[in-house]
């Protein structure tokens, strides 16, 4: 055992709360050999980010732990606070999942990663400047010497991630902790960072614990694999075994937790209800008195047909308008061009005329802690759209209307009366779709809204739109960064790039033979498989 | 960034406009006027001292003469002070009103961001829960009830300190009406600089601090420090105009000839002129003071540039 990097042995960090103790590891033991990949899985609140986080004593103040991580034999949780200093940043380094707040926005990049030099190595003033530029050079930074003295907000978040890359990898640690380093990032600079790290890895020879929910990384990327859940490491394996042979149902189950099911395409006689021509957006970036203003091109140029009882889902990476798309095409932007919806000109009508339309154009965005308010009880939230749009309902139909809203979506009626914090990520977005069924919409614009939930959550949420779709006879339109979700209910498909689509289709079609590199580059940093 | 200082100037133009308007016709609603003593004056004296001022005018033509003199720089005599001018008595007033504010805001950044810092580094303790009592106290308590107290135990009944008067600005006659200025203004930036540092040493950017091995004291000072201070920053705006404000009550309370006390009697004494000139040099000295702040605020803040 002489040669084990890093050995957890029975691993408790309990957190002392005001109101009360809550286990977040228990009794958790695995170790890493040198120049090993090591992937913690598990969902939120499994406690794979505490055990990993523990190693290198950057727990709050709260968390009480017990047990042992040795580092070469070394008991960390027993090293003085000098010895950990010495430790993190030059032997033991990390990575986090949020690379546009993990940096210090008044500080230089060069200075940030020139801090740790200075720290572990002693490197000052030009010796520095040229190590930091031979690292950035090594994380594909583009124009390294001149970058170097950039701010953090000058660069995009995958650039951010490669200087937190560099930053950890300064002093060539034995040992990377990278907590979700790609969770905040796109597909395709998702593939990137991953692809970065391990030409790292094999440059440094050093182990790296991966911490992710995505299985889907994990099989690509990693030697070993840990599955957490609750705390408790359930299993433990060669990754191949793992994935070909798991022993628990619960690993089983988020092996499996890609989402099943197609939907078939829409008759092409059925009804059109939405449709856009020439569709523009744009936002104005910089008013100007007496030159032009500066603007952003959104949206440039869409057509777009969506038939009753379709959905279409969007697909695209950030700033591609795909959210923008979807908004302006409910009027809730303004945008030049054609829009009708059931076969009436909308782009022209103003607040009051699209009023009473609303009740059939629905939205459920991404963000189900930040949508709900969070001082109406759930029965309010629900019967708000219900009193603007139907006041002549009185308190009794407009409470049955709310129960069978909560119903569809599967949740306890009883619980109407409660506040939104009380329910879990996944409940909540079932509110919010609940929100919007109360009106009995015929179209909804579902803008990511599994993209914040855990992968086994999704799978259920997915399934619950699409009978819902089944039963209401709906029309949606899906915006997504995620494939896979995509081509689980959408039955025609539009990948946008840069305002503009660049291939579209039906899901099958799209998925089995897409045309457009940038859609199979998608895909392939997606890991998605052609079916 | 000339660009932008400029325009910021440009923009300061209708605001003053409409503190200047405001102001006059407020004045003007007030009952009473300038001549109106404790002795009667005769009837026709009046009416001639009144027609001298243009005050027998219809009020919209005295406001358009007022205007039109105010554009050329000319802030009219003082009804009461005879022989200045209103620019004169401010000339005067300003470098004693500038010395004691300047010192005031000295004193409440130099006392209040400390207090801050050292309680939010001790959150929850005895320490940060005296700081923030006392803090409390300070904003609560109004810088009038503050200031005869202070005269009374210090300036009184200790008899440390002159309980008022200025004496060409001597230090002793100095510490009391600072003190008394800058309290609330201490209080205020104390608990702004807490909360904030509390919110910078949660944030992600501190972990990747004490990732990379920094011990505590570089943490606080390189990363902490300077992004806490950025709220309080954009809170000297309105600091300044808080000092700026409590000096008319402070300078009346300790017998100091600022501009302040000049703008309180003018108002009881229905000077109008001295009113309007006062006010009018202080809503500039106000749009100026948060201009600077501004600027100050993007040389802290790199994410903030003012390139139009």
């Amino acid at each position: 055992m002489s040669d084990t990097l890093l050995e957890i042995d029975n691993l408790t960090v309990d957190f002392q709360l005001p109101t009360g103790t809550v286990s977040a590891v228990k009794h958790v033991s695995f170790s890493l050999q040198p120049g090993e990949t090591l992937a913690l899985v598990g969902e939120s609140g499994s406690g794979k980010s505490v055990s990993s986080t523990a190693a290198m004593r950057l727990l709050p103040e709260l968390a009480r732990t017990s047990g042992a991580i040795r580092f070469k034999g070394e008991d960390l949780l027993r090293a003085t606070p000098r010895r950990m200093r010495h430790i993190r940043g030059n032997a033991i380094s990390m990575i986090f999942q949020e690379p546009m707040t993990s940096l210090n926005p008044l500080h230089r990049i060069g200075r940030q990663v020139a801090e740790v030099l200075e720290k572990h190595r002693g490197l000052k003033g030009r010796q520095a400047r040229a190590k930091v530029v031979e690292l950035l050079e090594q994380v594909g930074i583009p124009d390294p010497a001149r970058r170097i003295d950039s701010y953090p907000h000058e660069l995009s978040g995958g650039q951010r991630q490669r200087v937190m890359i560099a930053m950890a990898l300064a002093c060539e640690p034995e040992l990377l902790i990278a907590d979700e380093p790609t969770t905040a990032l796109d597909v395709t600079v998702q593939a990137q960072i991953l692809a970065l790290l391990k030409d790292l890895q094999a440059r440094y020879g050093m182990a790296i614990l991966f911490i992710t929910h995505d299985l889907g990384i994990v099989r690509h990327f990693a030697d070993r694999v840990c599955v957490m859940r609750r705390g408790e490491l359930i299993e433990s394996g060669p990754t191949a075994e793992i994935f070909d042979t798991p022993r628990d149902d619960y690993t089983r189950m988020l092996i499996d937790a890609d989402p099943r099911g197609r939907k078939a395409p829409v008759d092409p006689s059925m009804p059109v209800l939405f449709e856009a021509k020439n569709l523009q957006v744009r936002f104005t970036l910089k008013k100007r008195l007496f030159r032009a203003s500066e603007h952003f091109e959104a949206v440039r140029g869409i057509d777009l047909t969506i038939r009753r009882g379709q959905t279409v889902g969007i697909v695209g990476e950030s700033g591609s308008g795909k959210s923008t798309l979807g908004r302006a095409l409910l009027r809730l932007l303004d945008s030049r061009g054609e829009i009708r919806f059931d076969g009436q000109d909308i782009a022209a009508l103003d607040t009051a005329g699209m009023r009473p339309l609303r009740s059939r154009l629905q939205v459920v965005f991404q963000d189900p802690f930040g949508s709900l308010s969070p001082r109406m009880t759930v029965g309010e939230v629900i019967s708000e759209g219900l009193r603007v749009h139907q006041p002549a309902l009185d308190r009794r139909q407009r409470e049955a209307r709310v129960i069978e809203a909560l119903e569809d979506v599967a949740l306890d009626p009883a619980m109407r009366n409660r506040y939104p914090h009380e329910f879990s990520g996944g409940q909540r977005q079932r509110i919010a779709i609940a929100r919007a069924l109360v009106l009995k919409p015929e179209f909804l614009l579902l803008d990511e809204p599994t993209s914040a939930l855990d992968r086994s959550v999704q799978v259920t949420v997915i399934d619950l739109l699409r009978d819902l779709q089944q039963k209401h006879g709906l029309t949606y339109l899906f915006i997504s960064h995620d494939l896979s979700v995509v081509r689980a209910l959408a039955d025609t498909v539009l990948v946008m790039k840069a305002g503009q689509i660049v291939e579209q289709g039906a899901t099958e079609e799209i998925f089995a033979n897409p045309r457009e590199h940038y859609t199979r580059e998608l895909m392939r940093a997606a890991f998605v498989d052609a079916a | 960034m000339l660009t932008y200082t400029l325009k910021r100037l440009l923009m300061a133009v209708p605001t003053l406009l409409i503190v200047i308007t405001i102001s006059f016709f407020l004045m003007r609603i007030a009952p009473g006027g300038p001549f109106d003593g404790e002795r009667q004056l005769p009837p026709e004296i009046e009416a001639n001292l009144k027609a001298a001022y243009h005050l027998d005018e219809p009020l919209p033509q005295q406001y358009l003469r007022y205007m039109g003199n105010l554009l050329q720089g000319d802030f009219g005599p003082s009804f009461k002070y005879k022989d200045f001018s209103v620019t004169e008595l401010i000339a005067q007033g300003f470098p004693v009103s500038l010395e004691i504010g300047g010192l005031a805001i000295l004193l409440a950044l130099l006392v209040g961001l400390p207090l801050g810092v050292v309680a939010a580094l001790r959150r929850n303790s005895g320490l940060d829960y005296a700081v923030m009592g006392v803090a409390l106290a300070g904003i609560a308590v109004p810088n009038f009830v503050i200031a005869p107290i202070l005269a009374l135990v210090f300036g009184v009944l200790l008899a440390w300190l002159p309980a008022g008067g200025w004496n060409g600005g001597a230090l002793p006659n100095l510490i009391l009406p600072v003190i008394a200025l800058s309290i609330q203004q201490i209080a205020y930036i104390a608990r702004m600089m807490r909360a904030s540092m509390i919110e910078v040493l949660g944030s992600h950017y501190i972990r990747t601090a004490r990732a990379k091995g920094l011990s505590e004291r570089q943490v606080i000072w390189r990363h902490a420090i300077r992004p806490a201070l950025l709220p309080v920053t954009s809170y000297l705006g309105p600091a300044i105009a808080g000092i700026i404000t409590g000096s008319v009550v402070i300078e009346q309370i300790f017998g100091i000839p600022g501009i302040g006390r000049y703008f309180v009697q003018a108002a009881l004494n229905r000077d109008y002129t001295l009113v309007m000139g006062t006010v009018v040099f202080y809503g500039a000295l106000i749009v100026l003071m948060n201009l600077l702040v501004d600027l100050f605020y993007s040389a802290l803040d790199p994410q903030i540039r003012y390139d139009d």
